[in-house]
């Protein structure tokens, strides 16, 4: 009996340590069973699946530079005199937070490079979310099942701008302070409460001596906590539900057809970790960012021109700088609409993308899974609402800019300030229509090319004198992947009064919900895609045209 | 909001089916239907194995590279001065050492990344697998196990039967959280009217923040513009932040007679007007001032007052006019506030009034 007992043990002491450890392991956490399902889980290649591993590296970076930042900065808002090596400010008045944040950076041998890779990685955590939201929202990979990752990866989004902001809030300089005081004045626009709210975060009236110690810990600790949860479900999701794919021979809706985990994306995906981290090296090796020594610390009776938030709180400046200043007074109290508008449309503008998903799935009443990607071409009016909605955010990063556009371009600022104001109402309008005609345009150009194939460029003479281009018809493969999308029917209420006469009650959100539908995918807006029968006609008539 | 007053008819139909051979899944002359998976070519690596091993060398250089790379960085961090600085065509004069770390560092991380990506594109398989997917949603069997498991469970926890325990249990959790709502209280303290004074007051010298000195009327020159604290405010002061950031004065000169607001000219000695600095928008320090117009304009969102005409607002979001200080000149002839700030200074907010 013992003999039998020790026979798999004796066996497994003669596997390669590697297999030894995994066995031991797996013996305790199960994790082959884990393995199995995804050590070759196949990941579909495209650039633009990149986009979010981008945003995951420059994550880990700013966690990883944020940690060594830590061991060296003084929250604290304790005035000093500074007697460090940066000559300039010798012998001047500052916070612990402003002192440090210069030891750092002139002191710390690698301390300013440490400082400049976090702030660097943190602009392209940033931009690389949005962007990749954008992908996300244009090839429609939120539909049905990743409604909920969509909204994960929205709360990382907004999560991640206050991260940044009260992360550049904390050396306490000149730029930096001015942006809490902007932060502070919005808040006390809120009725009732404001002026509560801003005694409460501030311990008193502003500055006090506390909102660096308090934005240090919603900085270092609750914030990126909470997005750190997140991003571990955002990738448990990925994993589970399978990436999403482009259409395209062999690749159906119930099938994911691309590289293996291990080795080639293993390979690719840490690999691009380091191209990732080495591009962000060189870049603060080369370039400067936020010099906070060349601002000075915080004063709130100083300030410098041509101030500027980190570009993904331009927006919510472009707000706050076209809004009219209006103020109503009554009964003893001060509702200040000029300010607390764009405290109010602030939220909005972001809300605006977050629940599309659900309008659209309201809108097409399609229960289904979707795996296979849309082009945004046969989309029309989701792409018209996306490109609507850029253009409202870059018209406010515009307004935020107001005063460099006024500067650079030598424009006026009281023009720029009065187009922004209009363009934020026509701009999306405009935008939305154009989009979709471009849309509409791209989908008969693919069904042209479908149907007569490709223009060659060969012009060919006729013996009776007649003159024609030669059309290249396309591949079993782009003939597939051009006809690949859905179309849908707009939905219809169908007829109100029966046979019998007896009238159907018809509801508002029925009414609206068939209006959209119509708006969507009427013949105003999408192509009906070429039929076999269509081709087939074509094709065995004339072989040119 | 169901799909259900939508007919289903207006889904598309052939999803889950090779597209285009909805009908007729046998039929080869269906130009449209999916050709499947095309053909694995090979690439020059896998043919050629002088190829191959001219990627593998390219990838251990590149690997060798980032070990040069780090040593460098090590050799950088003990060999180069934290404050050396070095001219670098085009950057101009930068710390040589963020530059040397940055570099070698950058070069160190990047190589590795390069050399795994070219491994993975030229030597490892290339050929494209597909791997089924399954639905999300559980079958009906196992959705019909969970409720029967989740309304078995709750029987049993009589939750729906003792309504008493229902109800309190509720009760309690949802009192629980004032705790902390209440421990939130000591945050700060009250605003009480702490927004609508200031440490201005009779008698109180206007100082130049610049000499620290008293200011005379002869100190400020019709078109300049001077920036004031009240006398006995200190940098070194606990509270200086907190005081300076309601305190801070705009001093300029008019013609007197080129001042149209008639308060304004009550308000002023010998066409020396004091404004608060503090943008009334969001609380900016107002800081330019353009003295052919008398416009002072905040450089954070641009809101321009005209200190000619009581400060109203001309351009910009800020809501209303800067707050004025009444002056004076005291009996050794040194300018003087003759009160606080009638109106609370800074952004408006809901008690101002």
């Amino acid at each position: 009996m013992s003999t039998a007992a020790n026979e798999p043990s004796r066996s497994r002491g003669k596997a390669p340590a590697g297999e030894r450890v995994a066995d031991w392991a797996d013996g305790r956490l199960g994790i082959y069973s884990l393995a199995k399902a995804n050590m070759r889980k196949i990941f579909p290649d495209h650039w633009s699946f990149m986009l979010g591993e981008v945003c995951l590296y420059s994550f880990i970076i700013i966690i990883l530079t944020g940690v060594y930042l830590t061991l060296f900065f003084h929250p604290s808002m304790a005035e000093v005199e500074y007697h460090g090596s940066y000559v300039p400010l010798q012998g001047q008045m500052m916070s612990e937070a402003y002192a440090s944040t210069l030891d750092i950076s002139f002191d710390v041998r690698g301390g300013l490079l440490i400082r400049q890779i976090h702030h660097w990685a943190a602009l392209i955590f940033l931009a690389g979310m949005f962007v990749h939201m954008m992908r996300v929202f244009f090839t429609g990979a939120f539909r049905k099942p990743r409604e909920v990752n969509w909204l994960f990866g929205f709360l990382l989004l907004v999560l991640g701008m206050f991260t940044g902001f009260t992360g550049y809030s904390l050396p306490d300089d000149l730029l930096s302070g001015t942006g809490i005081r902007f932060m502070e004045g919005a808040i006390l626009s809120v009725p009732i409460v404001g002026t509560y709210i801003s005694f409460f975060l501030f311990g008193g009236e502003f500055p006090g001596h506390d909102f660096v110690s308090r934005f240090y810990s919603i900085h270092i600790l609750l914030l990126p906590g909470i997005m750190l949860g997140l991003l571990v479900g955002h990738l448990i999701l990925v994993f589970y539900h399978k990436h999403t794919q482009f259409a395209g021979p062999g690749k159906t809706n119930k099938n994911v057809v691309g590289m293996p985990l291990l080795p080639v994306y293993t390979a690719k995906a840490g690999g691009f970790f380091f191209l990732v981290f080495g591009v962000i090296s060189v870049v603060s090796a080369i370039a400067t960012i936020n010099p906070i020594w060349a601002i000075g610390p915080y004063r709130p009776d100083q300030v410098s021109t041509g101030a500027q938030p980190d570009w993904y709180m331009g927006f919510s400046e472009g707000l706050i700088r076209v809004m009219p200043g209006w103020e109503i007074n009554a009964w003893g109290h001060t509702l200040v609409l000029g300010v607390f508008v764009p405290l109010l449309i602030f939220p909005l503008v972001l809300a605006a993308i977050a629940v599309y998903p659900f309008i659209e799935s309201w809108v097409t009443g399609d229960k289904r899974e979707h795996h296979i990607l849309d082009r945004p071409r046969n989309a029309p009016t989701r792409t018209a609402f996306g490109v609507a909605w850029l253009t409202v955010y870059f018209v406010l990063l515009i307004g935020g800019g107001n005063d460099l556009w006024a500067t650079h371009f030598h424009l006026s600022i009281n023009a720029i300030t009065w187009f922004v104001r209009i363009a934020f109402f026509v701009g999306p309008v405009v935008a939305f229509i154009a989009t979709k005609r471009i849309c509409l345009g791209l989908q008969r150009r693919d069904k042209d090319k479908v149907l007569h194939g490709r223009e060659s460029g060969i012009i060919k003479r006729l013996p009776h004198g007649e003159f024609i281009e030669v059309h290249e018809p396309l591949s079993q493969e782009q003939l597939h992947t051009l006809t690949a999308h859905e179309q849908y029917q707009p939905a219809e209420i169908g007829p109100t009064v029966d046979e019998n006469g007896v009238e159907r009650k018809v509801s508002g959100t029925q009414k609206l919900r068939a209006k959209l539908s119509e708006s969507y995918y009427g013949e105003e807006s999408q192509i009906p895609k070429p039929t076999v029968e269509e081709y087939k006609e074509i094709t065995s008539g004339h072989g040119h045209h | 909001m169901s799909s259900q007053d939508i007919p289903e008819e207006n889904l598309p139909a052939e999803q889950d089916r090779p597209h285009g051979a909805a009908a007729r899944p046998a039929d080869e002359t269906n130009p449209f239907a999916d050709p499947g998976l095309p053909p694995h070519e090979p690439r020059v690596q896998d043919v050629d194995e002088r190829a191959a091993k001219r990627s593998e060398r390219t990838v251990a250089l590149l690997f060798t590279l980032s070990m040069l790379a780090t040593i460098a960085f090590i050799a950088a961090f003990v060999a180069i001065d934290v404050d050396k600085s070095v001219y670098i065509f085009p950057l101009g004069h930068i710390s040589a050492l963020n530059f040397a770390l940055g570099m070698t560092l950058g070069v160190a991380l990047f190589a590795i990344g390069a050399g795994a990506v070219h491994w993975a594109r030229t030597l490892m398989s290339d050929e494209e697998v597909a791997d089924e997917r399954h639905p999300i949603e559980a079958s009906p069997e196992v959705r019909a196990k969970v409720h029967a498991d989740f309304k078995q469970g709750a029987k049993e926890s009589v939750i729906g039967r003792r309504k008493l325990i229902r109800n309190t249990m509720l009760g309690a959790l949802t009192l629980v959280p004032l705790s902390g709502v209440v421990l939130l209280r000591d945050l700060g303290p009250l605003p009480g009217t702490k927004l609508r004074h200031t440490l201005w007051s009779k008698g109180k010298l206007l100082v130049n923040m610049n000499t620290n000195e008293p200011l005379r009327p002869s100190d400020v020159a019709v078109g300049s513009l001077t920036f004031a604290m009240p006398e006995g405010l200190e940098e070194h002061d606990e509270d200086f932040q907190n005081e300076i950031a309601k305190a801070a004065l705009m001093i300029i000169r008019l013609e007197p007679d080129s001042i149209k607001d008639k308060r304004e000219l009550e308000w002023s000695h010998e066409g020396i007007v004091a404004y608060s600095k503090i943008c009334t928008h969001v609380g900016c320090p107002i800081s330019l001032y353009e003295q052919q117009t008398h416009h002072a304009l905040c450089p954070c969102h641009q809101s321009t007052f005209d200190l000619a005409d009581g400060a109203r607002v001309i351009f910009g979001p800020a809501g209303h006019a800067l707050p004025q200080l009444r002056i004076g000149v005291n009996d050794e002839g040194y300018l003087e506030a003759l009160g606080d700030f009638e109106e609370p200074v800074g952004p408006a907010y809901w008690e101002r009034g």
